[in-house]
Order: structure tokens, then C-alpha cells, then sequence
């Protein structure tokens, strides 16, 4: 806790973030370059063929969609209990990057499952729950643009993003209770041989770093612009 | 009954603006404080500061009754009879209903005997959508009184109301003061007391 | 009486008596289940399968319709910093809009429910589990949507992101309320659903009003 306040300060943050950026970049890129690599050299797997490279674009989209919402929770609840001066900038920061992997998901999920169902959606559990979960992120940008005064806004996103966490368990169960009582099964089954499994995390750590390197940039970009509207108005920087 | 209330070093932000800093007042049982200045000078959020909607960006505001002292917001907002810009009538309730209301909300009553005081006895069963601007104020009026509240905060309690009207006003702040209550109001007029002033 | 009792009475009749809510969440309900047929056509088995879904969907947009105002109109009269600072905690004052909106749009909604299953040709049972459903799911309905309403009650245009922020949210009530319709015409018990919706309906209504507490502190202080 201690640690997270000593760079609260915007300044340090700036400091920080500027040193370790370029670190992140560099790691994001190996991380992918490898993954794709490995994942493009796998053999094919014997059901769905050359499509299981798909895998690996998708389901670690799927996971940084969640890790993001959870990273905005988490910033909400430093900003509501503990007053975390950077944590509203922070999560208001990381909403577009969690939309867009949710996006990124929903379309490889249906890329994915068009040799394997012959159609491009059919209602399965996770892709709905992945669907739910991408109005969830449009809704609480779509707050944060609506509220003119920023302090407001900022309190009012958190306490959507913290009522939007706890409700996401319970989605995610509704869903899959909807979906063994509609369809009996679950569609996409999840074992994965250990060949893919290296190539699988490969791309899991480069698609979190990725995510780690845009939200810094746009965090940085977000005070940069606030010192910069200061200086216009004739304030301290 | 408050016997102080105490505002020490209080600062305000509205947004990005800084309204007032450092303020410091005493008002003591029995008295009355007109804060003045001009709009926007911060008048009405040093009321609701007051109040405990908004809360100051630093400094303290005590209550001390008897011997306890509090600076808790949210106490401080039960022993508040607030009289604000807005009239808080709903057009579809009648003045009476409008008055129950607010009663038994504040856990009070409502006599026949408060319209009489605020002039508005043979009004009882209309619909607040047909009063006048002034009937409004002194309805107002009317809820503040029955709320049974110490600590009176007054936004242009003058506003819009007739000659009769601001006598009634004044009248009421009198008795208020004279029973041990405190009122501090925002207003561009004098208050008609003998009050402290408070320039934003 | 209370000072619960009193804000639950004259927001009950407020949304009574401007000819609003209760009418309004009627009729755009009964519009409802007339387009969809006119949609989908008259095939009547086609139609009682679907029922339960389009029926639930239906009744959770008419509760929306009358969300925006529930602290908007107190927020823009001042009503709603007197009411703040009565001896009614936030948390009550909002469990009591819930309530009284709860009663002058879902319960209504549920009461005209088995007219409108019968325009779908919706067997008794599964009648019998849709009314229900919709008894236990739409206080749901009214406690998320006051989350909702808190959070956008300083906004003009906040009717539109209203749904927006709260459909999601909802997904378990339609599920589970539907559901129950659903497994009934299969021949499967439905209680099961019931159940799930009564443990939702339960710890929204007993939840929201807090966070729709917090919110409203939030807009007051302003």
C-alpha cells in the first residue's frame, strides 16, 4: 500500500513509468514475436486443423478483457476507500484497452468457430458472457463521458465499476446455467495439449504486457494533457 | 439546543475553482450570521458546506452542544432546517399534503396553526402548481418551521416574497433567534437582526 | 408514520397520480407483446416457446421507462436535499423509491402478465411460473435500476445511458425469470429457477440501496 502511494504523485509516476516503458515495449514485442511463432509452428491439431492457431490470438484476448475490468475495479476501490489521487486517471485509462481485447475476443471467438459450428455465433456461454462483459466496459465509459464535472464522474464510474465486479460472478453463472438448459453442453471444451501450452503463455504474458505498456502510455498521456490544460489556464503544473 | 457553532480555517473548491480559504467564524446560540458577497462569490456552498452535502476541501466545522463537541457531517446535517433556492413543492400535491409530508419525514407535526402563521390557512387544499411565487416561499416557510431544526441555513430567505412576506421573514428569524436557535443566511439584503456579517 | 412510510406513500401516489409511470409501463407492455407477433408471425407454438423471453424482456424495458426520474425529479425541485437531511438515513430513503417504484411499475407489470401470456398462447403452468417469476424478479429490476438512476440523476439526456449501464446488469434476472417459463414448457421443474431468482432479487434489494445511497451523496454534494 505503501508503495502504491509513493507513486501516487504524478510526478514519480511519470518518473517510473518513463524508466520502466521502454522495458515493457521491448518484453511485449519478444513475448508476441515468440508466442506467434511458436504458435504458427504447432502442429495441426487432428479436430479443428490449422485453425487452432486461433487459440492463441483468442483466448488471451479473452483473458486481458477480464484482467482489465478487475485492474479498473481495483482502481475504483483505491479511489472511493483510500482517495488514491492517480487510480481515477488509471482506470479511466484502461476502459478503451478492456473494450477493445473484449472485442478482439468476441471476433476471433467467432473466426474460431466458424470451421468447427459452420456459423459464425451461436449463443455460446463464454462468448456470451464476453459479450455481457463488453456493454459493461461501453456502459462505464459511456458514464465517464456523460458527467461534465470530472470529480464526479471519476466517483460515479467507481462505484459502477465496483457494482459491475460483483456482478460479473453472477453473470458469468447465470450464462452458463442459460446455456446447459438451452444447449445441454458447453461448446468450446478446454483441454489443451501441452504443446500449445508454451506458445499459450507465450502470448498470455505478451498480450498482458501489451496491455501494461498501452495503459501506462495513455496514463502518461492523460497527465501530460492535464499539466498542459493547466499551463493554459494560467494554473501550476 | 447548539451552543456553537465553530468554523475553523475552512477552505471550498467548486470544480477546478477555489471560492474561499482560511474562513473562520463563531456563531453562538441565539445569533444570526448574514453571509454576503456577490453570486458566485460562494454563498450557497458555504451553506450547503454547512449543511454536510459538500465537504470542505480542509479545515473543521464544529458543533459543540453542551458539553460535546462534533465535526461529523452527516450529524451536523440532522440538526440543519434548510430553506434553499429551489421550493421543493411537487405541482401535484396539495399545500396540506406537501406540509404532512414534510412533517412526518422530520418526524413532526403539522398543525392547522402553522399555515395560519405563514398566511396560507385558506390555501390547505390546493395543488402547489397553483401558488404563487410568493405562496411558495412562505409554504417554505411553513416546512422549515415544522422541521423543529437549531440550526437554520437560509439561502435568500427575502426572495420573492412581498412586503407582508419579508415581515413574516424577518418575524420568524426573530423568534427563531429569540428561542436560542441560530440561523446563517445567504442574502443580498440586511437581515433586519442584529447579526454579525460575513463578506466571501 | 414513519418517515419510510411517508416518502413510500407520496412517491407511490406521485407516480399514481401524474398519469405516469403505472400507465405508461402498461401500455408500452401490452405494445410489446403485440409487435412481436407481428414480427415473428402467429405461428401459436412458435409463440408460447418464446413467450417467456419476450415477455420478460418486455416487462424489464417498461419498468426502465420510468427509472430516469426516480431521484431526478427530488434532485432538480430541491426536495432531495430536504430529504437528505431528514432523520431518514440515504439508504432507507433509497429502499423506499425502490419500493414505491417497485409498486407502481413491476407489480402492475405482473399483474397484467397473464393476460398478455394468453396472447401467446402460453399453457397454465408455464403461466402459472411466468407470473411468478416476474413477481420475484422485478424488485430486482427496480433496486439495480436505482443504481442506475442515482448514478445518472445530475444528467438531461441520462435516460439514454440508463440502459446502457444497467441491461447488463439484468442479464441474470431475464435469464433466471425466463428460464423458469422455459423449463416448465419442457416438461423440467422450474423452481429451481425460481429459487436462483428469489437468492438475485434478495441481494439486490437488500444491496442497492447502499451503492444508490453512495451515488446520491455523490450528486448532492455539488
Amino acid at each position: 500500500m505503501q508503495f502504491l502511494f509513493r507513486y501516487a504523485n504524478p510526478h514519480n509516476f511519470m518518473r517510473l513509468s518513463g524508466a520502466v516503458l521502454p522495458f515493457f515495449a521491448l518484453a511485449t514485442v519478444l513475448c508476441l514475436a515468440a508466442g506467434l511463432y511458436l504458435g504458427f509452428s504447432v502442429p495441426p491439431d487432428y479436430q479443428q486443423g490449422t485453425t487452432i492457431a486461433l487459440l492463441f490470438i483468442h483466448v488471451p484476448a479473452d483473458v486481458v478483457a477480464e484482467a482489465a475490468y478487475g485492474a479498473i475495479a481495483l482502481c475504483s476501490l483505491l479511489s472511493l476507500v483510500w482517495r488514491h489521487p492517480l487510480s481515477d486517471t488509471a482506470a479511466r485509462a484502461a476502459a478503451p484497452f478492456g473494450a477493445l481485447f473484449t472485442a478482439l475476443g468476441l471476433i476471433t471467438g467467432a473466426l474460431w468457430g466458424k470451421p468447427m459450428w459452420g456459423t459464425y455465433w451461436v449463443w455460446d456461454a463464454r462468448l456470451t458472457s464476453f459479450l455481457l462483459l463488453l456493454f459493461l466496459y461501453l456502459g462505464y465509459m459511456a458514464l465517464w463521458n456523460a458527467i461534465e464535472d470530472e470529480t464526479r464522474a471519476a466517483r460515479a464510474a467507481a462505484i459502477l465499476a465496483l457494482v459491475g465486479v460483483v456482478n460479473i460472478p453472477i453473470i458469468k453463472f447465470s450464462v452458463d446455467w442459460w446455456s446447459t438448459l438451452h444447449q445441454g453442453e458447453s461448446i468450446i471444451s478446454g483441454k489443451i495439449a501441452p504443446v500449445y501450452l508454451w506458445p499459450l503463455l507465450l502470448m498470455m504474458t505478451g498480450y498482458m504486457l501489451l496491455f501494461a505498456t498501452l495503459w501506462l502510455i495513455r496514463i502518461r498521456t492523460a497527465i501530460m494533457e492535464r499539466r498542459a490544460r493547466n499551463l493554459m489556464q494560467g494554473g501550476p503544473a | 439546543m447548539i451552543t456553537f457553532l465553530t468554523a475553523e480555517k475552512l477552505a471550498c473548491a467548486r470544480g477546478e475553482r477555489r471560492l474561499f480559504d482560511g474562513l473562520n467564524f463563531r456563531v453562538k446560540a441565539g445569533q444570526a450570521l448574514a453571509v454576503e458577497g456577490a453570486n458566485g462569490a460562494g454563498k450557497t456552498s458555504l451553506l450547503r458546506l454547512i449543511a454536510g452535502f459538500l465537504a470542505p476541501l480542509s479545515g473543521r466545522l464544529i458543533v459543540k452542544i453542551a458539553d460535546k463537541e462534533d465535526d461529523d457531517a452527516e450529524e451536523r446535517g440532522k440538526l440543519v432546517g434548510w430553506l434553499g433556492h429551489q421550493d421543493g413543492l411537487k405541482p401535484q400535491l396539495t399545500v396540506a399534503e406537501q406540509l404532512d409530508f414534510f412533517a412526518s419525514l422530520y418526524r413532526s407535526k403539522a398543525g392547522a396553526a402553522v399555515l395560519e402563521q405563514v398566511g396560507l390557512a385558506r390555501q390547505a387544499d390546493l395543488p402547489c402548481r397553483y401558488l404563487s411565487a410568493g405562496q411558495r416561499r412562505r409554504l417554505a416557510l411553513a416546512r422549515l418551521l415544522v422541521s423543529r431544526r437549531p440550526l437554520w441555513l437560509l439561502d435568500e430567505p427575502f426572495a420573492a416574497l412581498d412586503v407582508n412576506g419579508q415581515g413574516l421573514v424577518a418575524h420568524l428569524m426573530a423568534h427563531h433567534c429569540g428561542e436560542g436557535g441560530i440561523i446563517i443566511a445567504a442574502t443580498h439584503e440586511p437581515l433586519g437582526l442584529s447579526n454579525e456579517s460575513l463578506k466571501l | 408514520m414513519s418517515p419510510f412510510a411517508i416518502l413510500l406513500l407520496r412517491d407511490t401516489k406521485l407516480a399514481a397520480r401524474s398519469g405516469g409511470s403505472a400507465a405508461l409501463a402498461l401500455s408500452f407492455f401490452a405494445l410489446v407483446a403485440t409487435l412481436v407477433p407481428l414480427g415473428i408471425g402467429p405461428d401459436l407454438r412458435l409463440l408460447a416457446r418464446v413467450a417467456g423471453g419476450v415477455l420478460w424482456v418486455g416487462a424489464v424495458l417498461s419498468a426502465l421507462l420510468s427509472l430516469d426520474r426516480l431521484f431526478q425529479g427530488d434532485f432538480e425541485d430541491g426536495s432531495l436535499d430536504l430529504i437528505a437531511l431528514s432523520p431518514l438515513p440515504l439508504e432507507l430513503t433509497s429502499l423506499a423509491k425502490i419500493a414505491a417504484h417497485w409498486l407502481s411499475t413491476g407489480l402492475p407489470l405482473t399483474l397484467l402478465s397473464p393476460l398478455l401470456a394468453l396472447l401467446f398462447n402460453l399453457p397454465g403452468p408455464a403461466t402459472g411460473f411466468l407470473f411468478v417469476s416476474l413477481l420475484i424478479g422485478t424488485p430486482a429490476v427496480s433496486a439495480i435500476g436505482a443504481i442506475g438512476a442515482s448514478l445518472t440523476l445530475s444528467l438531461k439526456r441520462g435516460g439514454l445511458i440508463l440502459p446502457l449501464i444497467i441491461l447488463p446488469l439484468l442479464s441474470p434476472v431475464v435469464i433466471f425469470g425466463a428460464g423458469a417459463v422455459s423449463a416448465t414448457l419442457d416438461g423440467l421443474d422450474g423452481t429451481g429457477a425460481l429459487e436462483l431468482l428469489a437468492a438475485f432479487s434478495f441481494a439486490a434489494v437488500l444491496l442497492s440501496p447502499f451503492a444508490a445511497a453512495a451515488s446520491v451523496r455523490l450528486n448532492l454534494g455539488s
